[in-house]
């Protein structure tokens, strides 16, 4: 039987804030344990919260990014259930009127089609803290730092029918809140978490079959692992008879499989219900049109006009325009070069050859934007040839020259125009090669334009690289020639 | 409603409350009496009328991103039974 997969996904994205959503202590990664949880935080008794303006802002850009309603009026629901590193007894979330409505994520496949994502809405909610199962003597570490971090949940549809589509899509909504600055998107460190709901239906049936949620999923490629395994467990358990029920997985990347954490008999009753100390949170036009003023350009429309306005093609454009930082260093080297294909030709080539190298990311990369552009123009203006090219960007790398220009000048890579001078050469050349002029003379002539290659070798070995093959190839025919 | 002991028993064990069964067949004719109360409630025409999110009628006010908070962790972990490396013991949970 042909079987047809179903994804949905729910992302978790921690807010760039400074503070957390309801206090005003601090969310930067990696501080000493509990140094920054305050009584709020603690849910000691007596505290409020107070919500933070830019969790609120970010959550609204986001859906705007994604083109979604954005409702006038939201509310903070409490999810009820007890775990320690969620001090209050609850999680302050948004489960009936949620910040960000129904919206839209393009994402783009291998093939260069592009497919639209449904957002179901996307909700504020806080993290809670950290659980430490290590040796404790029996006991558990709590680390509440964590605790009260802003996080956007992003709810898709189940609108995804591979592990390919589920992983683009992950990638989109990380490229949208890293272009727009809300996240750093780090998944390393648990800025972008993911769970994913996976079901399998015969190809052709209308009604969804039974999902499983895999918890905790992430990187790109654990989603893409999870799913496969996942959807292969499913098949074979249906093929074998059985039935799939629903429940919480957990995926174990070591083990590469997912594990049953709790099934839909022990599931949680959260009894959520609106947060009393919370009020309604109301946002007018006004508000919203600021917020649309101040988008920058999204990936998907970056993507668009790389292809439309600059002649790229849809493969370079989705490469270029994939992050922010990847996006931006293109743009400089395209404005200092002013030329788009050798722009992205570099980038992608030379540059992201060097960069995989050394595992560098482009934000970190020896060689700046400006300096790459300008190397380019030197060979757009003839300066230098391709392959002094490729020895003066070895040079930047490496740090020999702060400009393409010092280096070309320091190495004496300057592209030998002056004709004069290459007819020299070429005269030279001829003088020294009687064998190879001879069999020249007296092949055929359609065969001549191979041996030219010859020629053109030596001739570009006697000017050290620097003389400019086009060049060199025009004025050896006619010398070559003259002598038939 | 018609609220049995099972429910009861649910609802203890979400707070993680420990009820015994005198008070358990208690908190059955309790509950019981306020929910016939929400039943009545219930049977209110509220056609056309908003879900109230609370009673206030005013809006959310927000506060600027900033960190106001100080590292108060020894006071705070005072009061705590059991802490070590700054980190608060509590008894071992595995999901």
């Amino acid at each position: 039987m042909q079987w047809e997969t179903v994804i949905g996904l729910e992302v978790h994205v921690q807010l760039a804030t400074r503070s957390k959503i309801f206090s005003g202590a601090s969310t930067a990664f990696g501080a000493e344990p509990n140094t920054q949880a305050c009584a709020v935080d603690l849910g000691l008794p007596g505290v409020l919260p107070v919500l933070n303006e830019q969790a609120v802002a970010m959550a609204v850009q986001f859906g705007l990014a994604v083109h979604a309603e954005i409702p006038e009026v939201s509310v903070f629901d409490r999810k009820n259930y007890f775990y320690p590193d969620l001090p209050k007894g609850y999680q302050t979330s948004q489960m009936y009127h949620p910040i960000v409505g129904a919206g839209e994520v393009e994402i783009t496949l291998d093939d260069d089609n592009t497919k639209c994502i449904r957002i179901h809405h996307a909700h504020l909610e806080e993290d809670a803290g950290k659980s430490l199962h290590e040796d404790f003597h029996g006991m558990t570490g709590i680390d509440l730092n964590r605790a009260g971090t802003p996080l956007l949940e992003i709810v898709s549809e189940p609108d995804m029918r591979s592990a390919k589509e589920a992983a683009a899509y992950l990638k989109a909504i990380h490229s949208i809140v890293t272009y727009l600055g809300i996240s750093d998107g780090n998944m390393a460190e648990g800025s972008m978490r993911c769970d994913v709901n996976v079901s399998v239906r015969p190809q052709g049936q209308a009604e969804f079959g039974t999902r499983a949620e895999i918890k905790n999923v992430n990187s790109f490629r654990f989603v893409e692992r999870a799913i496969a395994f996942e959807v292969e467990r499913q098949i074979e358990l249906i093929e074998d008879g059985g039935k799939v029920v629903q429940e919480t997985r957990l995926f174990d990347p070591e083990r590469d499989e997912t594990r049953s954490m709790r099934t839909k008999e022990e599931a949680n009753d959260y009894r959520y219900f609106p947060c009393p100390d919370l009020l309604p949170v109301v946002l007018d036009q006004a508000y919203l049109d600021h917020l649309r003023s101040q988008l920058p350009e999204l990936p998907a429309d970056k993507r668009a006009r790389f292809q439309t306005e600059l002649g790229l093609s849809a493969y370079d454009a989705n490469v270029l325009s994939a992050s922010r930082e990847m996006a931006e260093f293109f743009e400089e080297v395209h404005r200092v070069c002013g030329d788009a294909k050798q722009a992205a030709n570099w980038v992608q080539g030379e540059l992201s050859g060097a960069l995989n190298r050394e595992n560098l990311s482009i934000q970190n990369s020896p060689v700046s934007a400006h300096q790459l552009g300008e190397l380019i123009s030197r060979v757009l203006d003839d300066t230098i040839n391709g392959k002094a090219a490729k020895q003066v960007f070895q040079a930047l790398w490496n740090g020999q020259g702060k400009s393409a220009d010092e280096v070309i000048e320091a190495k004496g890579l300057k592209q030998v125009t002056d004709a004069g001078a290459v007819e020299s050469m070429i005269d030279q050349v001829i003088a020294e090669s009687p064998a190879q002029v001879a069999q020249y003379r007296d092949s055929e002539p359609e065969k001549r334009g191979k041996m030219i290659g010859y020629f053109v070798g030596q001739v570009m070995k006697a000017s050290r690289g620097t003389a400019n093959p086009q060049q060199v190839n025009g004025l050896l025919k006619e010398k070559l020639d003259a002598l038939l | 409603m018609a609220l049995e002991e099972s429910h009861v028993r649910r609802a203890a064990h979400l707070a993680r409350l420990a009820v015994s069964d005198d008070q358990a067949t208690g908190f059955v004719e309790d509950l019981s009496r306020i929910l016939d109360m929400v039943d009545q409630l219930q049977r209110v025409d509220t056609e056309g009328v908003a879900p109230l999110a609370h009673p206030l009628d005013a809006t959310q006010r927000l506060r600027a991103d900033e960190i106001t908070e100080t590292n108060q962790r020894d006071s705070f972990q005072r009061c705590a039974p059991a802490v070590e490396d700054g980190l608060y013991l509590v008894p071992r949970v595995v999901e």
